[in-house]
């Protein structure tokens, strides 16, 4: 069953056209990415499913509700970290858990949901004076104290330094194996392999890819192998990597000197991504 | 009727711990009655000049504490994503402000209170009696000056600029109205634009009932005229109140 299901969906501000028609599918359990640079929609689809933001067209079904005219019940039933936002300075981390637990039907224990952000040193701490990376855990335990379904996470890692990156992505993994829905935003490449079973690349308001980061990756199978002569780099891309190797290091070796700097390396999302961005500005 | 309770003692709680709201919302009219009080030794219309002086900075508290506390409260949330973020709770929008709203009239409750004992303390000013016609004056003022409060965030842009276009509002309302003492003195055209204000109506209010015996009903223009501001604040509160920060 799905857990999002998006049809033909159109938001436009002004002339200025954010969503051209996107459609997709995000299932029970399941961690969908939403990847593309900056101004490519993804907010804005975001907080549409939400339900900050009213669509021009098409179709919008979250947990089987219409987000635009949904209430409370389905408000039990979310968690939202959003880009940016801040929370009491003056509220310990305990009671800003306890403050958004009191707003649910059926929360979780707070203390619980503390130690599963990695918060419980900082129980009595006051907001203000947590680090970026532990407010952004503030962030996301007070998501998840209403025991929510689905989890929206809009970008969660931006302004992270790596640790604090890793631990967030071993944060978001635990949430999924809790059998949370979560969407994600991103526009970093890692996070989206690292994370999603399911991701679509969106550009300029529109889908250009939609699949598994391997199905994603899998589709540009070109192997790209890169060695230095004369203290020139020589880059050379292929399909039959065997057959490439062979030829090079064969007439290296009949002529006696080395491959300098050797690299054979298979195409990240990252490349598909850029390949992607570029053939559509061309 | 749980989530209500919820969230009031949550603003109570918030609104205790933050400094700048305790000194400059709840005690800056107390502090500034204990100053006037001390240097008018005359007497201000017939009466010794502390019981003007009472009756007025309890009319400004109330602008200051329901209009310029709470539109400062609400900008600064609406500013750092708070208000977004409540949004996307069960808590019905219209549960939460009630609760800010109910809140910040408690708040305006002890301050009253306060006044009422500093004055007694300091000048000897007789206790309100007829608290009956007090309370629906008072809660009638404030919850006109949270409704202004509440249409004015739509017109504030930005946290930093917040206070002083308040200030910009608030003082000049609390000369004009004689909030400070008394008007007879000033300009026609000053006391022409006082006369329209709401805080003058609720300072008319306030003296009637503590000062002159009255009651609630003695002075209808007067609660008139706060009913009409106090719409006039709804209907544009509920066209230009933002949940959501100013983009970028």
């Amino acid at each position: 069953m799905s857990a999002i299901a998006v049809r033909d969906l159109k938001k436009s501000y002004g002339t200025y056209q954010a969503l051209r028609g996107i459609s997709f599918d995000i299932k029970e359990g399941e961690v969908f990415g939403l990847l593309g640079p900056n101004g490519a929609g993804k907010t804005t689809t975001i907080e549409i499913l939400e339900g900050y933001r009213t669509r021009d067209e098409g179709e919008v079904e979250v947990l089987g509700f219409d987000p635009e005219r949904a209430g409370s019940a389905f408000r039990e039933r979310i968690g939202v970290v959003l880009q940016q936002s801040q929370l009491w300075p003056n509220l310990t981390v305990a009671e800003t858990h306890r403050l958004f637990a009191g707003y649910y039907e059926h929360p979780r224990d707070a203390e619980e949901v503390i130690a599963l952000v990695g918060l419980a040193e900082k129980r009595d701490a006051r907001v203000k004076t947590l680090s970026g990376g532990q407010k952004r855990r503030l962030d996301l335990g007070v998501a998840l104290v209403g025991d929510p379904d689905l989890v929206f996470l809009d970008e969660p890692t931006t302004g992270f330094d790596p640790a604090a990156r890793r631990a967030a992505w071993d944060m978001i993994r635990s949430l999924r194996s809790l059998g949370k829905t979560i969407l994600l935003t991103t526009h970093y490449l890692d996070e989206a392999e690292q994370l999603a079973d399911r991701l679509a690349v969106l550009r300029e308001g529109i889908i250009i890819r939609e699949g598994t980061p391997a199905e994603l990756t899998g589709g540009a199978s070109e192997t790209e192998v890169r060695y230095r002569k004369d203290g020139n780099e020589v880059v050379m891309r292929t399909t039959e990597p065997t057959k490439l190797l062979q030829r090079l290091t064969a007439e290296a070796l009949a002529e006696g000197h080395e491959l300098e700097d050797l690299s054979v390396r298979r195409p990240t999302l990252e490349d598909v991504y850029l390949s992607l961005t570029v053939e559509q500005e061309e | 009727m749980r989530l209500f309770r919820h969230q009031v003692k949550t603003e109570q709680r918030l609104f205790w711990r933050s400094r700048e709201a305790a000194v400059f919302v709840f005690l800056f009219p107390i502090l500034l009655f204990a100053l006037l009080t001390a240097v008018y030794n005359g007497r201000i219309e017939g009466r010794p000049a502390a019981l003007g002086l009472l009756a007025g900075m309890i009319g400004y508290g109330a602008a200051n504490t329901a209009f310029s506390g709470l539109a400062i409260t609400l900008v600064t949330r609406r500013e750092l994503g708070i208000l977004k973020r409540i949004r996307a709770t069960p808590l019905p929008p219209a549960v939460y402000l009630t609760s800010v709203i109910v809140s910040i009239m408690i708040v305006y409750a002890i301050q009253v209170a306060s006044l009422f004992a500093l004055g007694h303390l300091l000048k000897s000013t007789p206790w309100p009696s007829n608290l009956l016609s007090l309370i629906p004056a008072l809660a009638l003022g404030a919850a006109t000056f949270a409704a202004l409060g509440l249409a004015i965030t739509g017109f504030i842009r930005s946290v930093e600029g917040s206070s002083a276009v308040l200030n910009v509002i608030v003082l000049p309302m609390a000369f004009l109205t004689g909030a400070f003492g008394p008007t007879r003195h000033y300009p026609q055209v000053l006391r022409a634009i006082g006369a329209v204000l709401p805080l003058k109506y609720l300072l008319d209010l306030i003296k009637g009932i503590y000062l002159h015996g009255q009651q609630f009903w003695d002075k209808p223009l007067a609660v008139a005229m706060l009913v009409g501001w106090g719409l006039f604040g709804m209907a544009v509160a509920l066209r230009t109140f933002r949940w959501e920060p100013r983009e970028g």
